[in-house]
């Protein structure tokens, strides 16, 4: 099973922005529930698109530039950003098909 | 197709308390979740009112603690979500996005969800200053307006919460008084920081990128007001998750399961517990009794 990176407000640009492939941010704090039934879907997808997607998780109390930066007010969110822009937007618990179609879309 | 003699719909309270009670009668057991392990009272902040906690608990850790005490005698659990159940002779066979399984016994604690406002903006805001919770998201309205829309206990519960950051909490409320429990109410009353609208409706939610203000409206006198919020958090009851079991069991007008008082359902073999069922006291202790109840009376119909 492949693990998302933790990446924080400083190195998001480096890690996120400048990927060469687009990269799934799962938002989420220690404090919030639902976030604890997105983690498992979240790392299942990261093995699943292993090489063609990056996952990455941000924990929002630690980092809240990049939170606000990206108007994220609910959490889990889920932001897809592709070629340094974000692509898709999911916030709250999803279930893994209609992230793969996300995830797929910003493949394509 | 996998077989047990009990499988449970729901990992709350309810179904969690089941499964420690007919996995310790020594009944295969499976509990069928499809979110979070521990259900809605995950999602309450500090549960007061669950007896055995004297300084009360956080939900996310009676979750934890239910789970883990459910778990310990047998209980499988797995992550899956029910579509229907079937009835074979005395079998009763449930699909899941997981695959099927077949047991004598069911017992139906799938629980509620929060209901929507169904108005304008609601959607278009969800994660964008629209919350239904409270305890995920109060954090991000440091030291800015919000309002909790609903006079039930959860919504009071969640001011209460949100109070600790947010400059000023407005209680949007359709009625004249509040539904929730008086301790709670007396707490409310006398917080500086939360202001009550009485007779009042949310007729849209407006903002540009997030949430800007509200278009209130008076239900005595119609007149319409707005009211600028950073965050509007919705508490305005729940929504049984019965779809999976319509034309299989009796609903009442709310969509609840209809039960006898051993808490089985008109099916032979199939018991409902929790917030699910019809009269229900939607109480996380309410449910763990009901959950403990249905497990008596499924363990008396298998060895009946």
């Amino acid at each position: 099973m492949s693990e998302p990176t933790a990446v924080n407000d400083a190195n998001f640009d480096q890690t996120v922005l400048k990927a060469d492939i687009p990269v799934l941010v799962d938002f989420w704090a220690a404090w919030c529930a639902p976030c604890r039934m997105v983690a498992p879907v979240v790392e299942e997808l990261a093995t699943e698109y292993e090489g063609r997607v990056n996952f990455a998780k941000l924990d929002v109390d630690q980092n809240p530039k990049t939170a606000s930066k990206y108007s994220v007010m609910s959490i889990p969110t889920l932001i897809i950003f592709k070629n340094g822009e974000p692509v898709s937007h999911v916030v709250g618990f999803r279930p893994k098909a209609e992230l793969k179609q996300s995830l797929d879309a910003a493949l394509g | 197709m996998k077989e047990y003699e009990v499988v449970i719909i729901g990992g709350g309270p309810a179904g969690l308390t089941a499964g420690l009670y007919t996995s310790r009668a020594r009944r295969t057991s499976l509990l069928i979740e499809k979110q979070l392990v521990g259900g809605l009272i995950t999602s309450a902040g500090w549960v007061e009112n669950f007896p055995g906690f004297p300084d009360g608990v956080a939900g996310l850790e009676l979750g934890e603690l239910l789970h883990k005490q459910a778990t310990r005698y047998g209980l499988e659990t797995i992550i899956a979500e029910v579509s229907s159940i079937e009835l074979s002779g005395e079998q009763k066979v449930i699909a899941t996005t997981e695959g099927e399984f077949a047991a004598r016994t069911v017992i139906i604690a799938s629980g509620s969800e929060r209901s929507k406002l169904g108005i304008p903006g609601e959607e278009e805001f969800t994660g964008r200053g629209v919350s239904y919770c409270a305890t995920c998201d109060a954090a991000f309205f440091a030291e800015q307006p919000v309002a909790v829309v609903g006079g039930g206990d959860a919504a009071v519960h969640e001011a209460l919460d949100i109070v600790k950051y947010v400059s000023k909490a407005f209680i949007i409320h359709r009625r004249d008084k509040l539904r929730a429990s008086r301790i709670l109410q007396e707490r409310a009353f006398a917080e500086p920081k939360i202001d009550i609208r009485w007779n009042t409706v949310v007729d849209e939610i407006e903002g540009t990128n997030t949430v800007k203000q509200l278009k209130l409206r008076d239900t005595v006198t119609s007149e319409k007001t707005t009211l600028e919020v950073s965050g509007v958090f919705i508490a305005v009851g729940f929504k049984p998750n019965t779809d999976f079991v319509k034309g299989l069991v009796s609903l009442d007008d709310t969509g609840q399961i209809v039960t006898n008082e051993h808490l089985e359902t008109k099916i032979a073999g199939i018991f409902s517990a929790g917030d699910v069922r019809s009269g229900s006291g939607r109480q996380a202790i309410t449910a763990a009794g009901e959950g403990a109840t249905a497990a008596i009376y499924a363990e008396r119909y298998l060895s009946g």
